[in-house]
């Protein structure tokens, strides 16, 4: 039994150790909101937050998460309030397509954490792919979330 | 059997009456009122196929607490369309756009209602100028019959009466009726004679900048794409096609699966297996372990190396005339400045972020389709044929595109899910998820190609004559070989020959030779564009240097076209072109005509004294002459960029053994954010009306994308001497390139 806390919530699944964390989710939680992109940690669009750090949960084996917090795109929100970052990505209306925003915005959460006001060289470090080329409103939105995480 | 969630949605819709249109799946929660002052777009799949009590029409349905739902015929891959056709509908409508849902159009409802629809084909930068009339229409009938049904309720005639908010107001008396309580009159009301549209220049919402409806769900993980149906009791295949297109499979040996942990079945079908499991990842690694054998026949023996050698042999013709004006031959025989070059292009994959999938579900009598499509109605029909179902037994339930890119019209997916469910005679939903590289490598091309264009400057600098010759796969051509039996497929000739953003070349030729592989290609946002814009926009900068003349005014002087010009004055002011940059920078222009819009770029460089490029800024303009919302718009320009430059600095798919060999974001590399330029991207509009008097509506989803390789190679000439007549430009050597 893989023991995995996810936004908050306790799972206990019947699933292979082995199994990459993106499938748990998708598959046997139902959180469809973390997506398949590549499966090889290329793209980032199965970002989640393992411990408060960005994983990309296509190669993450459930076994390398049981035990440590983990947040999806879902759990962002406190209260039904949405996540600041999530707020300045709609202020910016920076999704075209959206499949990779979820990957994205974790990513962008992980960094404001660590660097409150990331300079345009700290946000480069996020190589997350968006095929639909959002990348110049995701760097308006990161800056406009800039302290408030 | 359970019943699905589709099924439960309609029962309850029946049940409980609710004014939301039928066929929200399960779920689905009436916005909280914080949330009901705020436009938006349903979060989940359209499930539906019937009527609704609010409906005024196919396309309105006014709900008894005021809000409004409106329809969408169009998918929603990022290009803006579910927010821009429904701000069309609501500018006939006379409602508050604050308080409006929208939600995708019913395939099925379509089929059986005879395109009411209309063809729901979302291709080719045509979702705005291809609908905005009836969409219009519908709007605009549907305020008539409210309007209509006020004035009958008062015994006024309907002239005394304006709308506006969704409400009705007899203008004398002020009394008046929200449409909420005029519905059910409005449904009955027969129209002698539909009611005329809006020119662009009466219109009050459209045209002005609004947030896109579908920002927050797309923020929140909420928004259901196709990958993202969840039916109860539901599989999940893998598949894997033949590794070289037109191969056929021979054996499976599948005994390193037996056993394995929820497996179900393992699928063969004539050019590809497939395994389904209870979990995709299941079904993913048990299609690995399987020992397949292909006959991949002849095929097998070619390579991109001889493919390249092969396309720039067929430049020798013989050619078939797409263009001809004035003689260019003979001009360019008699002129003593003569320009020539040959380029070439790579095949590309379309590389949507969301992997091609879909998911069915295969009754006798019933499929269920959850897809993001491009061309919904013709995949359902495809699908009905290959099930042996009517097509109005065929429901289509439309899901966001994670991306499409002209990848997801065709179908290839949902063939393969109905094909498996066929053959393993599943009942059950099942999903169908091509891996990252199954989606990459059984794609469909953008093609392959190779130019030789010549131009005869006269003593003064001027373009006398341009002669074209192309050498180019054939879109049309791909699986069906008797297409374009004239020799001319419109889509590679598209910005060599009719469609270039100049009219003051007097003497111009393009000549055209079809030439396929066994390799499949297809559409490729921005099409033709994608390559030919690079060809003719560097060209024209080598123009431009032998004449030496400004790279802007030497384009200037090609043209006398309002929407040319206008780009390329805004261009000039918005990237500062005259300034001088420092040493060690460069910069580039370009000017296309691209799906029915004139698009330009000026890009930026920057040389590093190891003499590595980077791309800086890229300033981008665009002349759609009218456009519904701005602020989407000048998304789709910057987002065009991005797209353009991944496959100008690293697209290219080889092919080795008959099989394409990317086949993951680590052999074909993508822009990121440490590579991506800054983008200022600006309208400059011209408005106007074509020869039938109606308004010019541009294309805006794949213009961006055509000028930028060129703007960027034509920025390293500037910067560093050394021309780039072949891509990716991440195969090049500049210091091996010669100084022009």
């Amino acid at each position: 039994m893989a023991k995995l806390q996810v936004n908050g919530k306790a799972y206990s699944l019947d699933i292979e150790p082995d199994m990459p964390l993106l499938w748990a989710l998708r598959n046997e939680i139902g959180l469809t909101g973390t997506k398949y992109g590549c499966g090889i940690a290329q793209c980032g669009a199965c970002t989640v937050l393992v411990d408060g750090k960005p994983a990309r949960s296509c190669t993450l084996p459930v076994s390398a998460a049981e035990g440590k917090p983990i947040t999806t795109i879902e759990g962002l929100a406190v209260n039904g309030r949405p996540h600041p970052v999530q707020e300045a990505w709609v202020a910016e209306d920076v999704p075209q397509c959206g499949y990779c925003q979820s990957g994205q915005i974790l990513s962008a959460v992980a960094l404001l954490k660590q660097k409150p006001h990331p300079s345009d060289e700290d946000i480069n470090t996020i190589s997350n792919i968006c095929r639909c080329g959002t990348y110049v409103r995701i760097r308006r939105a990161i800056h406009r979330a800039a302290g408030k995480v | 059997m359970a019943k699905t969630n589709s099924d439960l949605s309609r029962r309850q819709v029946i049940v409980t009456g609710t004014t939301l249109a039928g066929g929200m799946a399960l779920g689905f929660v009436v916005p909280s009122d914080a949330k009901a002052a705020m436009p938006e777009l349903s979060a989940r799949y359209w499930s539906d196929d019937g009527g609704n009590p609010g409906e005024v029409n196919a396309w309105v349905v006014i709900h008894a607490d005021g809000t409004v739902t409106l329809r969408c015929p169009m998918a929603e891959m990022g290009q803006g369309t579910g927010s821009g056709l429904p701000m069309l509908l609501a500018e006939e409508l006379e409602c508050d756009w604050k308080q409006i849902k929208v939600e995708f159009a019913s395939v099925n409802r379509n089929i059986r209602e005879k395109g009411v629809y209309g063809d729901m084909l979302t291709v080719g930068s045509r979702g705005i100028r291809s609908a905005y009339e009836y969409v219009q229409q519908a709007g605009a009938s549907a305020r008539e019959r409210l309007m209509m049904a006020a004035a009958a309720k008062w015994g006024v005639p309907r002239q005394e009466c304006d709308a506006a908010s969704a409400v009705v107001r007899h203008k004398s008396s002020g009394r008046h009726l929200p449409y909420a309580e005029l519905v059910a009159d409005a449904a009955k009301v027969t129209l002698s004679q539909e009611p005329a549209i809006k020119p662009p220049e009466q219109f009050k919402l459209a045209g002005t900048r609004q947030p896109r409806l579908d920002s927050a769900i797309k923020s929140d993980g909420s928004a259901k794409f196709g990958i993202d149906t969840r039916e109860s009791g539901q599989l999940y295949a893998s598949i894997m096609s033949c590794p070289v297109p037109g191969g056929k499979l021979v054996s499976v040996d599948d005994s390193a699966v037996t056993g394995r942990r929820g497996i179900k079945h393992v699928v063969k079908l004539a050019d590809a297996v497939a395994v389904v499991a209870d979990n995709y990842w299941r079904a993913n690694q048990a299609l690995k372990a399987l020992k397949i054998t292909w006959d991949t026949g002849a095929a097998a023996k070619t390579d991109s190396v001889q493919f390249a050698k092969d396309y720039r042999a067929a430049l020798d013709g013989p050619m078939v005339t797409a263009r001809s004006d004035g003689d260019a031959k003979k001009v360019i025989a008699q002129s003593a400045h003569v320009i020539e070059a040959v380029y070439e292009t790579p095949l590309l994959a379309h590389a949507t972020m969301e992997p091609c999938n879909a998911t069915v579900q295969l009754k006798p009598d019933r499929l269920d389709i959850w897809m993001g499509s491009q061309s919904a109605l013709a995949n359902a029909r495809m699908a009905a044929e290959l099930a042996g179902l009517k097509p109005e037994q065929v429901y289509f339930h439309q899901a966001y595109l994670g991306g499409g890119f002209g990848r997801r019209s065709n179908g290839d997916e949902l063939r393969h899910a109905v094909l498996v469910a066929k053959a393993a005679n599943i009942d059950q939903p099942l999903q169908l998820l091509w891996s990252r590289e199954q989606d990459m490598r059984a794609d469909r091309f953008r093609p392959q190609s190779a130019i030789r264009m010549k131009g005869a400057l006269s003593a003064d600098g001027m373009l006398e004559a341009v002669h074209i010759e192309s050498a180019c796969g054939s879109i049309q051509r791909s699986g069906n070989p008797s297409a374009a039996a004239n020799g001319i497929d419109g889509t590679a000739i598209d910005g060599i020959g009719p469609s270039v953003p100049y009219n003051r070349v007097p003497n111009w030729y393009t000549g055209l030779l079809l030439k396929n592989t066994h390799i499949p290609v297809s559409y490729w946002r921005s099409v033709g564009g994608s390559q030919n814009g690079f060809y003719m926009e560097s060209f024209i900068d080598e123009l431009a240097h032998a004449a030496g003349k400004d790279p802007l005014e030497f384009r200037r002087g090609l043209t006398d076209r309002a929407d040319s010009l206008s780009v390329l004055a805004k261009l000039e002011q918005i990237s500062n072109w005259h300034a001088k940059l420092p040493q060690g920078q460069g910069r580039g222009i370009s000017l296309v005509d691209n799906h029915g819009a004139i698009g330009g770029h000026v890009a930026e460089v920057s040389v590093d004294p190891q003499g590595a490029i980077r791309v800086t800024r890229v300033f981008a303009a665009t002349d759609a002459y009218h456009v519904v919302n701005p602020n989407l718009v000048e998304a789709q320009m910057e987002g065009g960029v991005i797209f353009g430059l991944t496959a100008m600095l690293y697209g290219e798919i080889t092919v080795k053994d008959g099989a394409p060999q990317e086949s993951n974001f680590d052999s074909y590399r993508m822009v990121r954010l440490a590579d991506a330029p800054d983008v200022k991207a600006e309208l400059a509009l011209t408005g106007g009306v074509n020869e039938a008097g109606k308004p010019k509506w541009g294309g805006v989803g794949e213009n961006s994308v055509a000028p930028i390789a060129a703007a960027v190679a034509n920025a390293i000439f500037n910067a560093t001497g050394k021309r780039i007549r072949s891509l990716p430009f991440k195969n090049i050597k500049l210091t091996q390139l010669t100084s022009l």
